[in-house]
């Protein structure tokens, strides 16, 4: 009987050398190791290939990733400007100096606040909604995806923040609709008021990526439910909100994180449609432009590597806060939370 | 009853034409609007430059090409030529670096059973989620120190280094749906790792690696910030610092040959976007790649 069990046990795990005829008697290593190639056993082997395969990502990520992360966070401690040897330990000046004394600082805290705040929520909504609607089963579901998807793509280059001043100069595209209303519109860009809100329609605008990542989860709602519903009577809004909404729950959260991250890092429209300066009146100073300017115009190093920490902290601390906000909203199937 | 119950249940197309038909126009007025300003840029590329601040519609009346010319050499001393030739250039290598060394650290997490895998795994995704401005500084000192700066390099190696890490998970989730058979009786007939990897996934994940190519090269050419901060000298800037050099320089009214600058720009984003839109999408949904 014991034979038996283990000599299956082995067969089990020598599948692949018992075809070979099992040459070499009793393998080295661990019953289940195909025999031979030079003495290795294959844990070692495959613990070599794996680092040897892995040695570009290590090299960069030692090298290019973890290395200056933990330099940048020993910068933030410096009054460090370019030359080492004129570099001296503050401590905790720097942050001093960003919370209490920089005039900028604050401003541009609220600047990016207030876009992540207001364009990511207002861009998952237009997302889910046209991909609610792509998802009825309409013709030409291709075309309008490509249609949608093609802002996300063009959305974050030079060409289309260099468009987005004409669109919303004072004689752009948006003045000239607005004409047609005999409404006398100024330039948008040109006004504090209202420069913030051309950049957050320009994120808005590039919905299509979350829109595709709904779509698919939309997809994935299993139709059994909605027919379920429908014979206990439930209306379509009904069904919305009580099927369709918890089933993508786990999507609207992903979503969410990844364009919260996007949106607290905004750079380039920022810096083409002020023109590096993130004007007027400070009104599209982004923290990352903030940033920027002290490091590669004033080149403050240290106080900057701490503006980067401070940002790196918000941004993992967000993060951590909509996972955790996460247990109470989010569903994963089967009625468990 | 059983005529309620069947009315009430969902089908696919939705139930009545006039309701189908008010969300095709719905979604046509949508795409319309979306789509006007980038419709109206590729028009003002073909009008002359004194009426593309007054024409809004998308009509061109006097069509010239004329703003591809004078757009071209517009930036003094350099021509876009050389601009997209950088823009190129970098934009081809960092699809290559990326390729190569993203499958290569995918194969490994997805495959290799090594020690410490987990561990390393964690750290790569953790990467994905690091803010790119807390590297930024640091890696812009330690080129710098290497004699780096304007030059190509800062922006072409870390990408033979696998730093986008988004690529590295893209790739791991397609090797693993690759059925193991195939690599173990690989295994049986004598073949190691590096040939297993090379005639048997790389083959296979074609598509996953098409996808990240199509992604690497779209981020690349779009690139800013690197660019921004690495290439000080004229002659090896991208179009995207050439772009913005021409609307901040020009203040000019050459604004036809700024669109059609712009328009030039995008054409390649444009092209490799319809050229791989399956992968693309796929990859979209799958990882949230933007």
């Amino acid at each position: 009987m014991a034979v038996t069990a283990s000599s299956t046990r082995d067969d089990a795990g020598l599948g692949p050398s018992s075809r070979q005829g099992r040459r070499s008697g009793p393998p080295p290593g661990p019953a289940d190791r195909p025999p031979g190639n030079g003495g290795w056993n294959e844990s070692a082997r495959s613990t070599l290939a794996g680092y040897l395969f892995l040695s570009p990502w290590l090299v960069g990520f030692f090298g290019v990733t973890a290395l200056p992360m933990l330099a940048s966070l020993v910068l933030s401690f410096t009054n460090f400007s370019g030359s080492f040897s004129r570099m001296e330990w503050v401590g905790v000046e720097n942050y001093r100096i960003m919370f209490t004394v920089d005039p900028a600082y604050w401003g541009s805290v609220r600047v990016t606040l207030l876009y992540v705040l207001i364009s990511v929520p207002v861009m998952l909504v237009f997302a889910l909604a046209v991909a609610t609607l792509l998802n009825k089963g309409i013709r030409a579901l291709g075309l309008y995806r490509t249609i949608f998807y093609i802002p996300s793509l063009l959305g974050g280059s030079v060409a289309i923040a260099v468009l987005w001043r004409f669109v919303w100069g004072e004689s752009g595209l948006i003045n000239g609709v607005l004409s047609v209303f005999g409404i006398d519109g100024r330039s948008w860009i040109g006004n504090p008021d209202t420069a913030l809100i051309t950049i957050m329609v320009l994120n808005v605008w590039t919905f299509g990526s979350p829109m595709i990542i709904f779509l698919a989860g939309l997809r994935q709602v299993p139709t059994e439910l909605y027919e379920a519903a429908a014979l206990d009577g439930a209306g379509r809004r009904a069904r919305y909100w009580y099927i369709t909404l918890p089933s993508i729950s786990p999507v609207v959260l992903f979503n969410g994180i990844l364009a919260t991250i996007g949106g607290f890092q905004a750079f380039t429209q920022v810096y083409v449609v002020s023109g590096g300066t993130g004007g007027p009146a400070g009104s599209t100073l982004f923290y990352t432009l903030l940033l920027y300017q002290r490091a590669f115009t004033e080149l403050r190093f240290g106080y900057a590597s701490a503006m980067a920490w401070v940002l790196l902290v918000v941004i993992a601390a967000v993060t951590a806060a909509v996972f955790a906000s996460g247990r109470f909203w989010v569903h994963y199937g089967d009625g468990e939370k | 009853m059983s005529t309620v119950v069947a009315r009430r249940r969902p089908r696919r197309p939705v139930g009545h034409a006039a309701q189908r038909t008010l969300i095709h126009v719905g979604l046509v007025s949508a795409a319309f609007v979306m789509s006007y300003p980038l419709l109206w840029m590729g028009a003002s590329a073909f009008r002359p430059s004194e009426e593309v601040l007054i024409e809004d519609s998308l009509w061109v009346s006097n069509p010239t090409l004329e703003n591809f010319i004078n757009g071209w050499t517009s930036v003094a001393q350099t021509s876009f030529g050389t601009f997209f030739a950088n823009s190129l250039i970098i934009s081809v290598l960092a699809v290559m670096g990326n390729v190569i060394s993203c499958s290569l650290a995918a194969y490994a997490f997805a495959r290799l059973p090594f020690r410490g895998r987990r561990v390393w795994f964690a750290l790569m995704i953790g990467t994905i989620m690091l803010p790119y401005h807390v590297l930024l500084i640091p890696q812009y000192l330690l080129f710098n120190s290497l004699g780096w700066v304007d030059t190509f390099l800062p922006l072409v190696v870390p990408r033979f280094l696998a730093t986008e890490a988004f690529f590295v998970f893209l790739l791991v989730q397609f090797f693993r749906l690759i059925p193991k058979d195939l690599a173990e009786a690989a295994r049986i007939d004598g073949c190691g790792h590096a040939r297993i990897f090379a005639q048997i996934m790389v083959p296979l994940a074609v598509p996953a690696m098409a996808t990240t190519a199509a992604f690497s090269f779209i981020w690349s050419w779009n690139d800013f910030l690197n660019p921004l901060i690495y290439l000080t000298s004229q002659a090896t800037y991208t179009v995207p610092i050439g772009l913005a050099l021409f609307v901040d320089a020009s203040g000019t009214s050459n604004y036809g040959g700024l669109f059609a600058m712009s328009l030039l720009s995008l054409l390649p984003v444009i092209g490799f976007f319809l050229a791989f839109q399956r992968l693309l999408l796929d990859g979209i949904s799958t990882t949230g790649i933007k």
